[in-house]
């Protein structure tokens, strides 16, 4: 198998050994260019996995590979977007979207001779997302979903081979939500670049994703995995045919079932 | 909405309540017939303040060159300070409770040591508002610094960010509103450290004039030097209070 991402028995445990188990036996496998989502009841570790990943937090035990390698510290090929748009107050929208080009190689030494180019990427990326005219803007003069728009772009700027997605559109309401979902799938039609979605909403989930995980109550793990065939450009039609339904419908209640049993242990 | 108006009637506040609280001081002394040597009318501190208007400026200057001196020493320590215990762990554990601990000592006790080491006038007036002043900036700058959000350093992590640049990005951007917040506490307790020195161990400075003056029982004069004081420590605030607008606008969120 050609795995761009591989997690085998992952074991991770917060607080030494009388802490709290969040996952255990962690199995996740994404190829290249796929639309991984990751789903599963509160306070199953799926923002651990996140972490874990990408290199942010050493495993209790297991094996992560990314791009054939093992990961030991943080990654620097990744995007990330948290439900918090963590935008930088003081840096107006365009600044706070180019962030990433004054981090990662080779943009980092490229930045100040080619800045012009690099502007008009991140211009051209606004546009996408919908802000165009708010380059100039300040984060705080935005409204939430705006600011999440800029978050993703500032997530995909450096075209990263992976994209980490923590809950990104849960704070924001239903409408901006799925008109998100577009945009992100456009952008992501485009380019292919790996993505690992963690959410709790189902509709997210088989809207976008390729491959659905489906995780138990804490101790986490991996007890189902979903391929959804929806062919692409999905729309919101999509998420009304019977088919896609069906989907959202049994992965809900394997999700209820891991939590009734879980409450039950 | 008469909006021009009420920011006039802001501004224009500060002056009429010193106005008022003038007016009502001088009527005070005239109406109970107070005598100058326990309390002078506003009128005989400004008469004073005339009289020896050389006098007092070049005091008033030997103090605010001792004030600005310490404090710039004092930003500068306090800012390493600030960044060690916000970024090291270790220098956290270490620094925090010692400093801590001799921030709670008064600094007067410390003023006679001083004189011990660094003997009457300059030196000692430099060394005392450098004490009293870098201890806020420090906590403030390792505040700010303790206090950014873990995602966003998330973030930054996952693109490979090293320390230097986590500090550089986001680190110091975001504790400069603790910094300046900091220095307008810290610009008047230099001066605070400076007085002190001078009124016990100084030939020169506002300090030394107010001692002078109460051994002469010239009142109106004290009164005079402590106003010159207030003057120089609100003239230095605004400096600060207009730079930090100027460059954290930003954490006011354009109000």
């Amino acid at each position: 198998m050609n795995d761009f991402v591989k997690l085998d028995a992952v074991d991770l445990r917060y607080g030494g050994d009388g802490g709290v188990q969040a996952l255990r036996g962690a199995d996740i496998s994404i190829a290249k260019g796929e639309f991984a989502a990751v789903v599963g009841p509160s306070g199953c570790g799926k923002s651990s996995l996140m972490k874990l990943v990408t290199g942010l937090m050493p495993t209790n035990g297991g094996r992560i590979t990314v791009a054939g390698t093992e990961v030991k510290g943080p990654l620097k090929i990744v995007g990330m977007a948290f439900q918090n748009p963590t935008l930088l107050p003081w840096r107006r929208l365009l600044k706070n979207v180019m962030l990433p080009l004054e981090i990662v190689q080779p943009h980092r030494s490229r930045l100040s001779r080619h800045r012009a180019e690099y502007v008009e990427k991140a211009r051209d990326l606004l546009d996408r997302v919908g802000l165009k005219g708010f380059e100039n803007s300040y984060p705080w003069e935005l409204s939430g979903g705006m600011q999440q728009r800029a978050n993703l772009c500032r997530a995909l700027i450096h075209e990263p081979e992976l994209l980490m997605l923590d809950e990104p559109f849960g704070a924001l309401d239903y409408f901006t939500r799925e008109e998100l979902w577009g945009v992100l799938q456009e952008i992501w039609l485009e380019k292919k670049f790996t993505t690992i979605l963690v959410t709790h909403d189902l509709r997210e989930a088989a809207f976008l994703a390729d491959v659905i995980h489906v995780m138990s109550a804490r101790p986490g793990r991996i007890i189902a995995t979903h391929r959804v065939d929806f062919p692409r450009p999905r729309t919101l039609e999509t998420t009304f045919e019977p088919a896609f339904v069906d989907i959202v419908h049994a992965i809900r209640s394997q999700i209820a079932q891991t939590r009734s049993e879980a409450k039950a242990a | 909405m008469s909006k021009p108006r009420n920011r006039l009637l802001h501004l224009a506040m500060p002056w009429l309540v010193v106005a008022g609280l003038v007016t009502f001081w001088h009527a005070s002394v005239i109406f109970f017939q107070i005598p100058t040597f326990v309390l002078p009318s506003p009128a005989a501190v400004f008469s004073a303040f005339q009289e020896y208007r050389p006098i007092i400026l070049h005091h008033a200057g030997f103090t605010l060159m001792n004030t600005l001196t310490g404090f710039a020493l004092g930003v500068m320590l306090g800012v390493t300070l600030g960044i060690a215990i916000g970024t090291l762990p270790l220098a956290y554990s270490g620094l925090y409770p010692v400093l801590v601990g001799f921030n709670s000592v008064p600094k007067v006790a410390l003023v006679p040591i001083i004189v011990l080491w660094l003997g009457i006038g300059q030196p000692t007036a430099i060394a005392t508002a450098f004490i009293l002043c870098f201890f806020p900036i420090a906590v403030n700058v390792a505040t700010g610094l303790a206090t950014v959000e873990p995602e966003v350093e998330d973030v930054l992590r996952s693109l490979g960010a090293s320390k230097i640049d986590i500090l550089r990005k986001i680190g110091l951007p975001r504790s400069l509103p603790y910094f300046f917040a900091s220095l307008k506490i810290a610009i008047t307790l230099a001066f605070v450290g400076t007085v002190i020195a001078e009124t016990i161990a100084s030939n020169e400075g506002i300090g030394y004039l107010i001692i002078q003056a109460s051994s002469q029982f010239r009142v109106p004069l004290m009164f005079a030097g402590v106003f010159v004081i207030a003057a120089m420590g609100v003239c230095t605030y605004v400096v600060f209070a207009l730079l930090e607008r100027k460059l954290t606008g930003w954490a006011m969120r354009g109000k």
